[in-house]
């Protein structure tokens, strides 16, 4: 038990070091150490990975003919199956990443707001998933692919509508 | 890379209990024929100014339950605060079925002996009657602890004033972001406290049945976690960080165990985690969702939502495992049900094809009852007493928790001055 009471000041201590510090990879280990059984991996970092997003999107609105272009995966209402543009997309980035090994990709899922948030958390996990699987069949080493699921915590579109709902259920691929 | 650094100099976790914005109560539904009560302001004796209200908190928490009608104090005839003092003529007149007095008074620096007592004014008798002494923090749980002698003295049920919620508010500002924190407040809202703050998403509070303990899921560092934490001490102890996901957690009644959902073995299913060794059971298995499990009151059986067929709907199994029962079938989808405290009754979210709405799903019948008209409904706990369902809603665009009575005549709204509201969980009995 005294093991347990220790952690949270651990976990205080470095996480009050990563204010003044820039790098987030280390205070992610040391954070992992304390713990029991944490599957360490940590390859680009959630922030980059929002970043990527972010441009992503914005790139979309103009034509762009390379499907490495595209990072965003869209999906239909309550499912984990892939569209054939969606196929077309993950097929490309996986051409890439296996001609370029020692890349760690990150798998980032999503859902739309209607259902439940774990349901949702559980949906995002079964896109992100989905792509991974995909992934390996093409080559990609497993251990290079992480999965994260923010269920519909992250949505990139505010809207209560059919719009909105479709921009917010998709799979991120992040490297 | 300009945002990872803001993300992480504000990575800013606190642990320690900060006072915050009280949520502000708004009947929304009242109804007609509550027992009619007189509840008479308590008299002060002590110099200085009367710390709490008394009176007044246990008339808006009788109020609140939707079984009360408290009559207004300016027409009471006389305002008695012991027995000797009571002329049942005086509430006979205005029609008071049942008379609450009581009395505060100053016993030294701090310190403060409240009586109360119940009366019958037909039967012309006491009910109950009962003395505290206690310091001035404590004046409004005591106020509470009263509701509850009145709500059992008068229902025959316990009553589930004298208890806390828990519940996440997110807060998204152009110049910081996302800010979650979780909260936990009295079930009237008062009394705030902040036990996490992080721009990361917090979800899915759960109370230990001791009070003492939360469990819930953070991404604090990019991954999802379950984690524990004593409300007491602010000490947190990480019990799941598996790759996937680490969702759903739910104590077992006796506190040992944690049910959780984790897609480390493929996809989410339901584990069960012995919590003092970190053990894992796995429950379910089956290629399709399986999550957000709840126990049973006696931990015999877990309900869990599956789409297995299709659609999520509720199934139900034996904790010790083997083969899952669908239970709901009425609706699109069902998801994410709880027990009340009997086990008869399950509370949770129906799809009936527009929008998310709050449903109690009776277990003897197979029946299941619409209570809320929203379309984002979600996230239904039960009061400790099963008298009342708190839940998260949105109106304008922003979450807020509502309450509704289990029989859907009285309904409530909790508003934050800041931010947006949601996740609501309901502790058990303090008892």
């Amino acid at each position: 038990m005294r093991k347990i009471l220790v952690w949270p000041v651990i976990a205080l201590m470095t996480l009050g070091l990563a204010g003044c510090a820039s790098d987030k990879k280390q205070t992610t280990a040391e954070i992992e150490d304390a713990s029991v059984g944490a599957g360490g991996v940590s390859a680009s970092g959630l922030g980059s990975g929002s970043d990527a997003s972010g441009q992503v999107i914005g790139s979309q609105a103009g034509t762009v003919d390379d499907p490495l272009s595209r990072r965003v995966i869209y999906f239909e209402y309550d499912s984990s199956v892939l569209t054939d543009e969606g196929r077309f997309i993950v097929e490309a980035h996986a051409a890439y990443l296996a001609s370029n090994p020692g890349m760690a990709v990150v798998l980032e899922g999503h859902a739309d707001e209607r259902g439940t948030r774990e349901y949702n958390l559980a949906l995002g996990e079964s896109r992100g998933a989905v792509i991974g699987e995909l992934f390996q069949g093409l080559g990609i080493d497993p251990s290079a692919i992480r999965v994260v699921s923010y269920g519909e915590e992250r949505s990139v579109a505010l809207g209560h509508d059919d719009n909105a709902w479709a921009m917010n259920r998709r799979v991120e691929i992040l490297y | 890379m300009k945002r990872l650094i803001l993300a992480v100099s504000m990575l800013a976790l606190s642990l320690s209990g900060v006072r915050a914005v009280a949520l502000t109560i708004e009947i929304t539904k009242g109804a007609d024929g509550g027992i009619p009560i007189a509840v008479v302001p308590f008299k002060w004796q002590g110099q200085t100014a009367l710390p709490v209200e008394v009176g007044d908190i246990i008339a808006a928490d009788l109020y609140r339950s939707g079984q009360f009608n408290p009559l207004p104090v300016d027409d009471f005839l006389s305002r008695p605060s012991d027995e000797s003092e009571v002329k049942y003529k005086d509430w006979r007149l205005i029609k008071a079925v049942n008379l609450v007095v009581g009395r505060v008074t100053q016993m030294g620096t701090d310190r403060y002996a409240v009586r109360f007592q119940l009366f019958d004014i037909f039967r012309e008798r006491q009910l109950a009657g009962f003395r505290w002494e206690v310091t001035g923090s404590d004046l409004r749980k005591i106020a509470h602890q009263i509701s509850d002698k009145v709500y059992e003295a008068l229902t025959g049920r316990p009553g589930a004033f004298d208890s806390r919620i828990a519940y996440v508010t997110l807060l998204r500002t152009a110049s910081k972001g996302s800010e979650y924190q979780l909260m936990v407040a009295d079930a009237d809202g008062y009394n705030p406290m902040q036990i996490l703050r992080s721009p990361d998403p917090i979800l899915s509070p759960a109370w230990a049945a001791d009070g003492a303990w939360l469990a819930y899921v953070s991404f604090e560092d990019g991954r999802s976690k379950i984690l524990v934490q004593n409300l007491h001490t602010g000490a947190r102890k990480k019990l799941a960080e598996f790759p996937g996901i680490n969702g759903a957690p739910a104590w077992s009644p006796d506190g040992k165990h944690m049910a959780m959902t984790l897609s480390r073995d493929g996809n989410p299913e339901i584990y069960v985690m012995h919590i003092a060794s970190g053990s894992l059971r796995r429950l379910t298995n089956h290629s399709s969702i399986d999550t957000e499990a709840a126990w049973s009151p006696d931990a015999r059986h877990l309900v869990f939502t599956s789409d297995r067929a299709g659609r999520p709907q509720i199934y139900r199994m034996s904790a010790a495992g083997g083969r899952a029962e669908r239970l709901t079938f009425e609706g699109k989808e069902n998801a994410r049900a709880s027990y009340d405290r009997t086990g008869k009754h399950l509370t949770l979210v129906t799809n009936q094809g527009n929008g998310d709405q709050i449903g109690v799903f009776s277990l003897s019948k197979g029946s299941l009852e619409i209570l809320t008209d929203g379309r984002f409904d979600e996230s239904p706990t039960f009061a400790p007493n099963g008298a009342m369902i708190l839940y998260a809603a949105q109106r304008g665009g922003s979450g807020l928790l509502s309450a509704v009575s289990a029989d859907g005549r009285v309904r409530q709204v909790l508003r934050s001055e800041s931010g947006t509201v949601r996740e609501p969980a309901w502790s058990s009995l303090n008892r």
